[in-house]
């Protein structure tokens, strides 16, 4: 036999097993990705459903999300708009001609898409009962991505969802955490005067602030995530993200319009 | 070499040299997926199939494996054989790969896996490698199946999601035990799954690297 500590034999053998692993792993990864969207697509529906506040364990996630209405919005006009061809949000922020770059970026996105989402979620006799905004930002290693979902009044939280990140589990990763999450139920977003208000603590909110209403706990060791996340609410209730589709809801809500 | 025999390759890992209790290898993962038992068993059968096969392919090439690059030629066959693992997770228990989440890719590091790669399937024909995998793996599994269902029974009072212990807070009995739900208490059920093993199996007990001399006299100094 052939020295097989020889230079041609080492290379031989290491482009072999390369060779030979690349192709069953991608093998895998194409012949599995059909299964692994379609799951991804449930999930997102179930998280949906779990910012609002309606989901139950085991319950039909396909079902429960028929009385959830999703439209797409133009962020600067804050209109509905209904795009030719469906609206992909992943695919529209890579495409420059569906999305443009950020002059001011706090939330650390680089581009925003020039549509959004969103989903309204309605009661059984078609009144709204919840608005479900997707928002994403940058927290220390990961973008955050997570549904935001606001009272009929537009202005009070009734709950959040992170569904995906890859913050450090045990501190930043805490923000999946169902209890951190309860703290959200009920928080003010903006102002008397409209304005965006909203904070995350550094540590716990001390008792008996004034502003308690606009202020969340901070994750401990997670210091640059809460910034993340707070960022992240400033960001798309903002100007920049679905201020403009809000502040249109609620004149629409004052004249007494039905949404 | 004598001829190994399939059945105490395929036994012994399981009690008299198990991975985890003699050779205190693979603890890491053991404390991170034990909460509950669904995600330990499905952890087990992706260790299962992962060990089994690792051992198989190293194996089958090791007379061509050139020895200054055999570490990294038996990491390139396990991460490819974790990542098909993970891929199936994805595609069709999507709930528990989440569950599980970088774990299952922390098969790659785990020790068992190399240490029978490197000290069996290197030396030793594919079919009895596999079966040392195979035999291996479920030596692990046996603990990570023990501390499993121990955490899930006493720190959430069901077992596979079914509730045994009526909790409390439920109406019931059971005040469940937040510990369990803990890393540390998978320390201690492993310590406890040693200790039982050890005092069944006394040539276990590793010999005392010193001996404490008896005591002497107080100095005369007092």
């Amino acid at each position: 036999m052939r020295d097989k500590n020889s230079v041609a034999n080492v290379l031989r053998v290491a482009t072999g097993v390369c060779l030979v692993c690349a192709v069953i792993v991608s093998t895998a990864a194409v012949t599995l990705r059909p299964f692994q969207e379609e799951n991804r697509a449930t999930f997102r529906q179930l998280n949906v459903l779990q910012a609002a506040g309606w989901y139950e364990p085991g319950m039909d996630v396909a079902l429960a999300f028929e009385r959830i209405d999703r439209r797409v919005v133009d962020f600067e006009t804050g209109e509905y708009v209904d795009p030719p061809g469906g609206f992909d949000p992943v695919r529209a922020v890579r495409d420059p001609a569906q999305s443009s770059a950020l002059a001011g970026d706090p939330a650390g996105i680089g581009r925003r898409s020039h549509y959004g989402e969103v989903f309204l979620a309605r009661a059984e006799d078609g009144t709204l009962e919840r608005v479900i905004l997707p928002v994403h930002a940058y927290g220390l290693w990961s973008t955050m991505y997570a549904f935001l979902a606001l009272e009929s009044d537009l202005r009070t939280v009734s709950g959040i969802s992170f569904f995906e990140h890859g913050e450090t589990p045990g501190l930043g990763g805490e923000i999946e955490n169902p209890r951190w999450q309860e703290n959200w139920i009920g928080k003010q977003v903006r102002d008397a005067d409209g304005s965006v208000r909203f904070q995350v603590d550094r540590g716990r909110t001390p008792d008996g602030a004034a502003d308690a209403d606009h202020r969340i706990d901070g994750l401990s060791g997670a210091t640059i995530t809460s910034r993340g996340v707070e960022n992240m609410v400033t960001f798309w209730l903002g100007e920049q993200g679905y201020g403009p589709y809000l502040a249109r809801m609620e004149r629409r809500l004052n004249i007494g319009e039905a949404l | 070499m004598a001829q190994l025999k399939a059945r105490e390759v395929l036994f012994a890992p399981i009690f008299a040299n198990n991975p985890i209790a003699l050779q205190i290898l693979g603890v890491c993962s053991a404390l991170a997926i034990t909460t509950k038992l669904s995600t330990t068993i499905t952890m087990c059968a992706a260790v299962i199939f992962v060990l089994t096969f690792s051992n198989y392919f190293v194996s089958l090439i090791r007379n061509m494996i050139p020895s200054n690059i055999r570490i990294i030629v038996q990491m390139t066959i396990i991460t490819a054989l974790v990542i098909v693992v993970d891929q199936f997770l994805q595609a069709f228990a999507f709930q528990l790969s989440r569950e599980l989440s970088v774990f299952v890719g922390l098969i790659i590091t785990n020790c068992i896996v190399l240490g029978r790669a490197e000290a069996f399937a290197m030396q030793n024909p594919p079919l009895i490698s596999a079966v040392d995998g195979l035999g291996n793996a479920l030596g692990y599994s046996v603990v990570l199946l023990a501390v499993g269902f121990s955490r899930e029974l006493f720190g959430s009072g069901s077992v596979l999601g079914a509730q045994v212990l009526p909790l409390v807070a439920e109406g019931g009995w059971y005040q469940p035990n937040g510990l369990m739900l803990l890393p540390p208490s998978a320390f201690f059920l492993i310590g406890g799954f040693i200790w039982i093993l050890r005092s069944y199996r006394t040539e276990q007990v590793e010999k005392e690297p010193f001996e404490i001399g008896p005591n002497t006299r107080t100095s005369p100094a007092f």
